[in-house]
């Protein structure tokens, strides 16, 4: 059977809509994938160790709040520090575009704008997928 | 990670989450490494007890397991929690949502929560969640408590799999007649009424439990009946007490021991079968002989009997 691509969605910060969230969620589970969907109002700590626990290939962030620029590094930061680094952290909200190119720095692969079809962000999953080493797995 | 599966099998000896969850991923995912994995970790095995909770989406089936599982915790027990939710048959995909309220036992480096879709099983379980949960106990959970949606329709499974298994139900809908008509009856160990901060739960109550008069009392169990308000948590510690009072009964009884070798046994058939029919398969050239008889019942020169008769006989069988 093929593999299974595993996703977490996740809402850091305090913004209490997550409506965008869930949208795209159900849209990757319409693209097959296993989506694992955690709620509203996470902290970094509980994010990674729900990527930990259900050992997911990729970690998406919605966020609306503002907060990015310390949220989403430190999701990633808190992987590394586990050991874990071959995941894809990506993120989806209303981030400018200068704060998108210090995020990618920090090793958010990709920002995704309120605008964007989710269907680009399934294909830019499964294309990542394909060449990753977590496929074979 | 590297996956070198000697190094990560001792990671996970030594307690390593990261570890713990790529092998669980290696063995839901039936990865080539997944029989010598399981045969490993097998020594480790037998020590956790298994609480499947089932019922039909939205009874609150994971706030209750959230509470439950903390109040394990208060007795320094190990808990790894399974939560199966059904796949899409259209797209394949599944959407896994019951960690949205398992936020108290989360950060609790005690609790181990994974979410599994069915992928393609029938019966409500996946088809590794067994397997999932001989890894967990490995590790050293002391209960795993296994949470499937049942609506009464074939999810009987969840009974094989779990040591006691708590139905959930609501008071509204009718839940209750259905829940009796419909085999969910027939597998509980023990029955809940959650969201008894609802109208009519009483009513729910009383028939259920006159329904389950009529049931035989089994290994000197009768299903007890609770009433909970997942919400504020109550009712938790006496449903809590009423599981870990099954629990101790099947142990004390050998019911345990019992079923343990009975799934020793049925699992050494079903690899030998695999093995059997595979290398006869192969021996015979099975495939080929079929391909044949195949183009000779489309030409309406036999039928599927005569020509499974047919393969028998030129492999002598
Ligand atoms: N009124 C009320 N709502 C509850 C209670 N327990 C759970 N809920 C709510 O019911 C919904 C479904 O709960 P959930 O645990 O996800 O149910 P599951 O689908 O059976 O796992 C959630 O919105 C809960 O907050 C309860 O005792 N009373
Ligand atoms: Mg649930």
């Amino acid at each position: 059977m093929e593999r299974k691509v595993r996703v977490l969605v996740a809402k850091p910060g305090l913004d209490g809509h997550d409506r965008g969230a869930k949208v795209v969620a159900s849209a990757l589970r319409d693209a097959g994938m296993e989506v694992i969907y955690t709620g509203l109002h996470q902290t970094p700590e509980m994010i990674v160790e729900a990527a930990v626990q259900e050992d997911v290939d990729v970690v998406g962030l919605s966020i609306l709040s503002g907060a990015h620029m310390t949220l989403l590094p430190r999701v990633v930061q808190l992987l590394r520090e586990k050991g874990v680094d071959d995941v894809l952290v990506v993120g989806g909200g209303i981030i400018p575009e200068a704060d998108a190119e210090e995020l990618a720095s920090a090793g958010i692969a990709r920002i995704f704008g309120p605008g964007c079809p989710t269907s680009e962000i399934a294909s830019y999953i499964k294309d990542w997928f394909e060449t990753s080493e977590r496929a074979g797995v | 990670m590297p996956l070198d599966v000697q190094t990560l099998l001792k990671r996970f000896r030594e307690g390593d989450r990261v570890a713990l969850s790529r092998v669980i991923s290696l063995v839901e995912n039936d990865h080539p490494s997944s029989p010598v994995i399981l045969d490993t970790l097998y020594p480790f095995t037998g020590k956790a007890l298994r609480v499947g909770v089932t019922g039909p989406p939205g009874a609150g089936k994971s706030t209750l397991v959230d509470h439950v599982a903390a109040r394990m915790r208060t007795d320094s027990q190990k808990v790894g929690i399974v939560a199966v939710d059904p796949t899409s048959p259209f797209s394949g995909g599944a959407l896994l949502g019951d960690r949205v309220r398992m936020s108290s036992v989360n950060l609790d480096d005690g609790v181990f929560i994974r979410s599994m879709a069915s992928r393609g099983s029938s019966g409500g379980l996946a088809w590794k969640t067994f397997e999932v949960c001989e890894v967990l106990d490995a590790f050293g959970v002391d209960r795993i408590i296994v949470e499937t949606v049942g609506v009464g329709q074939g999810e009987l499974e969840i009974a094989d799999e779990a040591h006691s298994t708590v139905v959930v139900l609501v008071p509204e809908s009718g839940d209750g007649v259905q829940a009796m008509k419909a085999g969910l009856m027939e597998i509980g160990d023990i029955f809940v009424i959650n969201k008894s901060d609802r109208e009519s739960a009483d009513t729910a109550r009383r028939m259920l439990d006159s329904a389950l008069e009529l049931k035989p009392v089994k290994n000197g169990w009768r299903p007890p009946v609770l009433s909970t308000v997942a919400l504020k948590g109550e009712g938790v510690e006496e449903l809590h007490r009423k599981i870990e009072e099954h629990l101790r009964l099947l142990v004390t009884s050998g019911s345990i021991q019992h079923r343990r070798m009975e799934g020793v046994r049925a699992k050494i058939v079903e690899i030998l079968r695999n093995r059997i029919i595979q290398s006869a398969w192969e021996r015979n050239k099975l495939g080929r002989l079929i391909d044949a008889e195949v183009v000779s019942v489309m030409a309406g020169g036999s039928t599927p009997y005569k020509s499974a008769a047919e393969i028998l006989r030129k492999t002598g069988q």
